[in-house]
This record gives structure tokens, C-alpha cells and sequence, in this order.
């Protein structure tokens, strides 16, 4: 894992340094909130509808045992207990006083972690595959990039005032599951014509009011050639993105704009400029910060009781067979911990469920942890002898749901209980639909399925790249909830279809409920999944689910 | 014609805490709404909302729409229905704190 030299260190110090005599200029009225506002959201300080919400930064989803504990302290001792996990791979504290942040900024300092670029319109939190490092199917771990991305985007002086908020997300594997298409710039590793790994570029990507899948703007780029390319897009859509109105501003519309040819002539002339400017000192950063991510040194051994176990124990097989991932090394495994039990709050883990991970992730997972933007935990190197004791403490601790990837693993932003902009909860509807799935058994029988719920446009929860996205609407003081289907997150990603109008909170758990008892009633066999049944069908049978087979016809 | 003017209170959050407060007719802000002053006339909501919004230690004052009831006004819209309520998945914030929520929230047990 990385950790910070002398450099970051004194630059996040630094920066708390100067947050905390920003928030006393504020509160003794030297600074009015007008000027305070963007100050605050640099370092990651929203104000929400019952209090502050701190969004704290959590690189490319790595985290330590020693990081992971402090986030449970920071819970305990600043907030009520709990933690919330977000779909970009942060962690958000929904209750913390404006005097207790500088407090809580040095204590993430203590252990290498800040908020630093986790708001405003600036480079965000690089995000990654949360099963970077660990996957059989990856070509080489992405995370030195996405640091070394981090480091260079951290207070860049050219990018500090983009016309909007920019979400790079890197992925090393030929299986998606970072959401790069989705993405102002998705990078995912490929292999070049002489054999070693390069990176396909897409740019353009984003989900919100206009959603659009990232177009691929260079389809094999030497790594060497990667910072300067970058800073090429963003140079060309500093200069080319739309100030004059917030709802164009993203680099999707300036692509789109303009078409794709004509974006990629101005990168390419800008990144003829800059390439020899560079002069390497990037790629010796690179080789220095791909040491600290070497992987752990694989301990042979066999598997101990895990098979027996597994026959002796139902709910442990069930466990086993939905939250557990080919792992590259012989022996182990990539372990899911859901924060989607049937009722719970999708992606909260309180204080002492954080340490029992980080517990685990010391004892049989390496030292290492990693946050998914599917809004779970995962533990990365897992051997499977201690599978049955990594279970064990996680049931014991209500974290042993075998439900990675299931109906009831639903994505769901905080929505209105929490959030300004919300235009209508999402929380409660995450919450019924699980539920609903899992007591009526519909839930094993459909098999993966992913349900995804905004509660507004923006689109946090990632409604539009769910087999199933729900999204909640204010329509005339009454909250709504408009379903869209087809929606593909990974290398075949695809933006979800509209279905009709809209059902109200108390109809849309019956609506999903039909959508799901349609499907198993018209699929192939039990291995054609919902998604890849919608593509086969088309919606309009799954709009006679929905709306009756009348409402169908007449569409 | 202009149309009919619906009644306001001014809305915040207090700028070290972060809660939601209301302004009351005493120049107060006050965690519950019921203690809010009702503003009736469009001229004196403007001048209320410009006074809310130089007072220090608040932060994002505005007018919302609310209704007189006995026990003082009660939020129109949902969302500031909410902010008298605290969020549905946890029993955190005004209720948590002993406050009567007011206006309606689907599902949830009717406040004022």
C-alpha cells in the first residue's frame, strides 16, 4: 500500500493548518459564508439538511486496518456511531459540528487520509476496481496509477477552477467493475502491440441529468505517455468546457458538442506540445510508488476444514457461493462483505462492525481493506482455510449476508433523509425492496441482479447503469419514482431504458416485485440473467409487468 | 392579478451545529418550527428574510412555504418536512431530540 512521504504529509498538515484558521475567520465573522462556502468544500464540508456531512477521501478504495479504525474512532468520538460508505468509494459522516472538523481533518492526517478534492470542480477521488491487486482476470494492479493520477491532480494549479467536477476512474482488468464508461475519463488496462499493458482511454462519460457512455479516445496508450495525455484532456476541456451554464459544463456535453474527431485533434496537438515537457520525471514517480503496491507475499498451505465446513454448513455454502472471487493467487480467494443485509442502510457500517473488519483484514486478509463503489467492504486476500473463521466474526458481527451481487445488494444513494439536492428518499425503497426480494425467496431464485436508486437527477446511485434503476422525482410535492431497465455497469455498459410513468413510494416495491416475477416466468433457463433477458426481449414485456398488458399494448 | 401570496417561514441551518433552525417573531432561531414566525405578508417576508440573512452563526436563510395550524406553522412541502423530522432510516435528529416533527412525510407517523 502506499504511504506518505515527507511531501504528502506536510502538504495534508498544511492544509489542515489552514482549514482550521479558515473555520475561526468564520465563526468570529471575518469571513462571510459566501466566502467561507468554497473554502469548506475543498476540504470536503457540505452542509445537508440536518447538519454537515464530511466526505472523507478514500483513494482508489484502499484502505488499512490502522485507517479503518481511525474511521471508527472518527465515528465514536465526532458522530453517532456510524459511517456511510458512498458510491464513489468515500466515506461520508452525516453529523459532525463545524468546530470538531479541523479536529477530525488531523486525526484522518494521523493515519494518511484526508478530504482534500472530494467536492468543487476539480479532479475528485480517483476510483478502481475494488478487486484491484487481488483479481484472477487482471493484467496488473491499477492502483500505482491511480495514485500517481492523485498525486499529480492534488492541488494541480492548472485545475483547480474547471468548469465542473471531473471523475477519473482506472481499471486493470478486461472485466469492468469500476464503471469507467460512466466515467469524464475511464482508463482500463489493455494489452498494446508489443505485448505490455497500455491503457484505453474514454472520455466523455457521466451519468446525471444527460447521461452518456465514455467514447474511447485512444485505444492503446503507452503508459509513459499516460500524465501528459491526461493533462492534454484537461487542458483542451478547461478552455473548451461551457462556464455559462452548470448543466453543460461537463466534459460529456463539450465532446458531445463538438464530436468526438475534433476533441481528440485538440488533445492531440496539445499532448504533442506537452510530451517532451515531462522529461520522465512522472514515469520515476510511477516505478517508486508501484514498489509500495507489490503484492503480499502468498502463504502456501491447504484448506483447511474450509471444505468440510462448507458441507456441514448451509448458510456458510450460501455465503461462499455468492460473496467470494477467483483470487490470482492458488489458495485464496477475494471476499465481499455486504452492508446490504435485508433492511439495513446500503453501505452504513457503524463503528464497531469497522473494526471487526479491520480486525480481519490483520488476521487472515494481508493488512489490507478496500471500499466498493457498490457500497460494500471488501477483503481482498483471503485464504480460504480461514474462510470459516473470517465468517464466523463477520456473522457475529451482522455482516455475513450472501447476498454480493443479488437483488438486495442495492445501491442507493442517501437521498432526501440526508441530502440538499434529494428530490425524494431513496433509503426507504432500498430498504423495502430488499426485504421484499428476500422474505418472498424471489431473491435466490432470480439470481444477479442489479437495482440502483437515486433520489434525484444527479444520479449518485447510478440509476442509469442498473439491470433495474429507480429513480426518485418530486412531482407536485409527492415523491415519485421513475424505473429504467437495461442499465449495464461494466465493459458492456449500457444506459437503461425509461419504462413509463412514474409509481408512487408505496407502489414501487409491488413494481419491482412484478418486474422480477415477470422475468422468471419469461427467461430461457435460470442462466439467462434479468439483464441479458431485457436485451434478448426488449421492454415491452417488462413494461406489461410493470403497467398491465393493456397499458403495454397501448404504448 | 398577482397571485395570492402563501404564507413563509424563514428557514436556516445554524452555522456551528448545522441544524435546522426557524426564526421566531422575537429575532430567535428555533430548533422547532411550531415556535416559527408565520409570515403573511409578502413585503414583511422580504424584510424578515433580509434580516435573517445578516445575522452571524446562520447560514442558507430563505422563505418556505408553510400553513398556520394551533400549535404554530407546519411545513407545505415535504422537504422541509423532513428537516422537522431528521432522516427516516435512524432515529436521529429533531425527533431524536424530542421535537414534534411537523408536516407530513409519506409513511412516517404523521407529525403536526
Amino acid at each position: 500500500m502506499y504511504s506518505y512521504d515527507a511531501f504528502d504529509e506536510a502538504f495534508v498538515r498544511d492544509r489542515v493548518r489552514q482549514f482550521r484558521a479558515q473555520v475561526e475567520r468564520r465563526i468570529d465573522g471575518s469571513l462571510t459564508e459566501e466566502e467561507f462556502r468554497p473554502l469548506r468544500l475543498m476540504n470536503g464540508l457540505y452542509l445537508q439538511l440536518h447538519a454537515y456531512m464530511l466526505r472523507v477521501a478514500i483513494p482508489y478504495g484502499t484502505l488499512s486496518p490502522a485507517q479503518m479504525r481511525q474511521l471508527a474512532m472518527i465515528a465514536e468520538r465526532w458522530d453517532r456511531g456510524y459511517g456511510h460508505f458512498t458510491t464513489r468509494q468515500n466515506i461520508q459522516f452525516n453529523w459532525p459540528r463545524l468546530r470538531d472538523v479541523p479536529d477530525i481533518l488531523d486525526a484522518l492526517a494521523d493515519v494518511g487520509m484526508h478530504a482534500i478534492q472530494t467536492s468543487g470542480n476539480c479532479v475528485r477521488n480517483v476510483t478502481a476496481d475494488h478487486f484491484a491487486g487481488a483479481a484472477a482476470d487482471e493484467i496488473a494492479d491499477p492502483r500505482p496509477v491511480a495514485e500517481l493520477i492523485r498525486q499529480w491532480s492534488t492541488d494541480h494549479p492548472e485545475f483547480q477552477f474547471l468548469p465542473r467536477k471531473f471523475k477519473i476512474a482506472v481499471s486493470g482488468s478486461p472485466r469492468d467493475r469500476a464503471v469507467t464508461r460512466a466515467h469524464d475519463i475511464g482508463l482500463r488496462m489493455v494489452r498494446g502491440a508489443d505485448g505490455e499493458p497500455a491503457w484505453e482511454v474514454s472520455v466523455g462519460g457521466g451519468l446525471g441529468r444527460t447521461p452518456m457512455l465514455g467514447q474511447v479516445i485512444r485505444p492503446a496508450l503507452p503508459e509513459a505517455d499516460l500524465l501528459p495525455y491526461l493533462e492534454a484532456i484537461l487542458g483542451v476541456y478547461n478552455l473548451r468546457g461551457r462556464r455559462d451554464n452548470k448543466y453543460k459544463a461537463r466534459i460529456k456535453i463539450t465532446v458531445f458538442e463538438g464530436g468526438l474527431e475534433a476533441f481528440r485533434n485538440a488533445v492531440e496537438e496539445r499532448f504533442a506540445q506537452l510530451r517532451g515537457e515531462w522529461g520522465g520525471a512522472d514515469r520515476a514517480m510511477l516505478e517508486r510508488i508501484r514498489a509500495m503496491f507489490a503484492p503480499p507475499a502468498w502463504k502456501e498451505r491447504d484448506d483447511g476444514d474450509y471444505l468440510a465446513f462448507r458441507a456441514a454448513s448451509p448458510a456458510f455454502r450460501s455465503w461462499t457461493d455468492t460473496n467470494l472471487h477467483p483470487h490470482r493467487a492458488p489458495g485464496h480467494v477475494i471476499v465481499t462483505v455486504s452492508l446490504k443485509a435485508p433492511g439495513a442502510t446500503p453501505g452504513d457500517a457503524t463503528a464497531a462492525q469497522m473494526r471487526t473488519l479491520a480486525d480481519l483484514a490483520e488476521r487472515h486478509g494481508y493488512g489490507e481493506l478496500r471500499v466498493s463503489h457498490e457500497q460494500n467492504i471488501i477483503l481482498p486476500h483471503v485464504h480460504r482455510a480461514d474462510l470459516p473463521a473470517v465468517w464466523r466474526a463477520l456473522r457475529e458481527a451482522g455482516l455475513a449476508t450472501a447476498n454480493a451481487g443479488l437483488a438486495s445488494d442495492i445501491i442507493a444513494c442517501p437521498g432526501m433523509d440526508y441530502c440538499a439536492l434529494a428530490t425524494a428518499r431513496s433509503i426507504p425503497i432500498a430498504q423495502g425492496i430488499a426485504r421484499r426480494l428476500v422474505e418472498s425467496g424471489l431473491e435466490r431464485e432470480t439470481g444477479p441482479l442489479g437495482i440502483r436508486i437515486s433520489g434525484c437527477i444527479n444520479a449518485c446511485g447510478h440509476h442509469h447503469v442498473g439491470a433495474i434503476g429507480i429513480l426518485g422525482l418530486d412531482r407536485g410535492g409527492v415523491e415519485t419514482y421513475q424505473i429504467t431497465l437495461g442499465g449495464d455497469p461494466t465493459e458492456t455498459a449500457a444506459i437503461g431504458e425509461k419504462t413509463g410513468p412514474g409509481f408512487a413510494a408505496d407502489e414501487v416495491v409491488d413494481a419491482v416485485e412484478r418486474l422480477v416475477r415477470g422475468y422468471l416466468t419469461v427467461r430461457r433457463d435460470a442462466q439467462e440473467s434479468f439483464l441479458h433477458c431485457v436485451r434478448r426481449l426488449g421492454l415491452e414485456p417488462f413494461r406489461g409487468f410493470l403497467y398491465g398488458a393493456e397499458a403495454a399494448d397501448a404504448a | 392579478m398577482s397571485r395570492r401570496f402563501v404564507p413563509k417561514v424563514v428557514s436556516a441551518n445554524d452555522l456551528l451545529e448545522g441544524h435546522a433552525v426557524w426564526l421566531t417573531e422575537d429575532d430567535r432561531w428555533s430548533p422547532d418550527m411550531g415556535e416559527a414566525e408565520l409570515l403573511e405578508d409578502e413585503a414583511h417576508a422580504q424584510i424578515r428574510l433580509l434580516f435573517a440573512r445578516a445575522q452571524p452563526h446562520i447560514v442558507g436563510a430563505d422563505l418556505v412555504d408553510a400553513a398556520p395550524s394551533p400549535t404554530g406553522p407546519v411545513p407545505l412541502h415535504f422537504r422541509e418536512a423532513f428537516r422537522t423530522h431528521g432522516p427516516t432510516n435512524y432515529h436521529h435528529g429533531k425527533r431524536a431530540e424530542g421535537l414534534t416533527p411537523r408536516g407530513r412525510i409519506p409513511g412516517a407517523q404523521d407529525g403536526v
